[in-house]
């Protein structure tokens, strides 16, 4: 699972849950994948994401210590902070661990790198 | 139909070329005939509409959706689900043939487990794990599994709604609470005065673009015919008249 896909999982699948978002993460492996940067690409992507929700995703899973609070000014035209972004948000990939609603504790689990949101109740 | 006609001649033309892909796991026959349907779509979605490269793609239901009618209308009384993704990852690679810089993220959601692994295990077989993201998930309540509207496009070959009645169309509902720029989808060529003013009450304009048809020959041992043609419209759905 990549932290772009975190970004846009919620848990409101589950009976009772108002917004399930964001799902915390434990990450029990992570893998790193190679993905082709594109700028224009990742400049779109981050302009969709919840940022402080992506930040702290990477924290949860322990990367991104020097990433930003916030969007830094001018990052369109900062590549290497572009090549970061991309990194983190599309070649770091939790294979196994757990996704947690944050209303209800409710554990989904990532198994080789698909995470799954199946409500069995 | 002289346009849509031609464009269907096209399309064929570059699917005989897709038949020559190697694929060591073909089991199901249905394959090939999944093979010419998501090419098709492809094909479509990124050289006429300019919908793949470069966007945020999402297919609802990549697992065994095109197994689902095969199964219903042959009267099986048990079917393996197929990878119906793994079409597209291939077709993903002949894309790549012809777009120099091709850059597709790839989203895959499906509810059966066993079909979302082969899913991973063939984009690991052909490189392509790093654009491509698998998620178990029920498509039918995708929309509340979705925080973000972060799909351009969204492609799909729901279950016809034969074997439970109206499930194209809910996943049409689906597709378009999750897409921003276009939905491709496939319906039943005889649903398709339903399909089109349930478009109309979502918000979304649709265009048949293509006449296709499923040839699904009985691989089931417990079919009682020995194959069925469906006639089916490729539709791409937008939230403008182009």
């Amino acid at each position: 699972m990549k932290l772009f896909t975190h970004n846009m999982l919620s848990s409101k699948v589950v009976n009772g849950v108002k917004v399930g978002y964001p799902l915390r993460i434990v990450a029990k492996d992570i893998k790193i994948s190679e993905s082709e940067f594109d700028k224009e690409f990742v400049k779109r992507i981050i302009s969709k994401i919840n940022w402080k929700v992506f930040v702290n995703a990477a924290k949860q899973i322990g990367y991104g210590k020097d990433l930003s609070e916030e969007l830094i000014n001018n990052y369109e035209n900062n590549e290497e902070y572009l090549k970061k972004v991309h990194h983190l948000l599309m070649e770091v990939e939790v294979m196994n661990g757990e996704l947690i609603c944050p209303e209800t504790h409710r554990v989904f689990p990532i198994s080789d790198g698909v995470p799954n949101l199946l409500n069995e109740d | 139909m002289a346009a849509g006609s031609m464009k269907l001649k096209r399309l064929q033309h570059i699917l005989e070329e897709i038949e020559t892909f190697e694929n060591p796991k073909i089991e199901l026959e249905q394959y090939t005939t999944s093979s010419h349907i998501a090419a098709c779509i492809l094909h479509t979605a990124q050289f006429v509409y300019g919908d793949i490269t470069d966007k945020c793609v999402a297919d609802l239901g990549c697992g065994s959706g095109i197994l689902t009618i095969g199964a219903a209308l042959l009267d099986a009384r048990y079917c393996t689900g197929y990878i119906y993704s793994t079409v597209y990852i291939m077709v993903l690679e002949y894309l790549k043939m012809f777009i120099f810089v091709c850059f597709i993220c790839f989203a895959g959601f499906d509810i059966d487990p066993s079909a979302l692994s082969l899913s991973v295990e063939n984009a690991a077989d052909r490189d392509v794990s790093g654009q491509c993201e698998f998620i178990l998930c029920d498509v039918k309540q995708i929309d509340k599994s979705m925080q973000l509207k972060a799909f351009d496009t969204v492609i799909m070959n729901p279950p016809f709604g034969t074997r439970e009645k109206g499930a194209d169309l809910e996943f049409l509902k689906m597709a378009v609470s999750l897409a921003t720029n276009a939905v491709y989808s496939l319906h039943k060529t005889s649903t398709r005065k339903h399909v089109i003013s349930t478009a109309k009450q979502l918000g979304v304009h649709p265009k048949v673009i293509a006449e296709l048809r499923f040839d699904l020959p009985a691989s089931y041992k417990f079919h009682k015919y020995n194959s069925v043609d469906v006639q089916v419209d490729l539709i791409r759905f937008t939230w403008k008249s182009t």
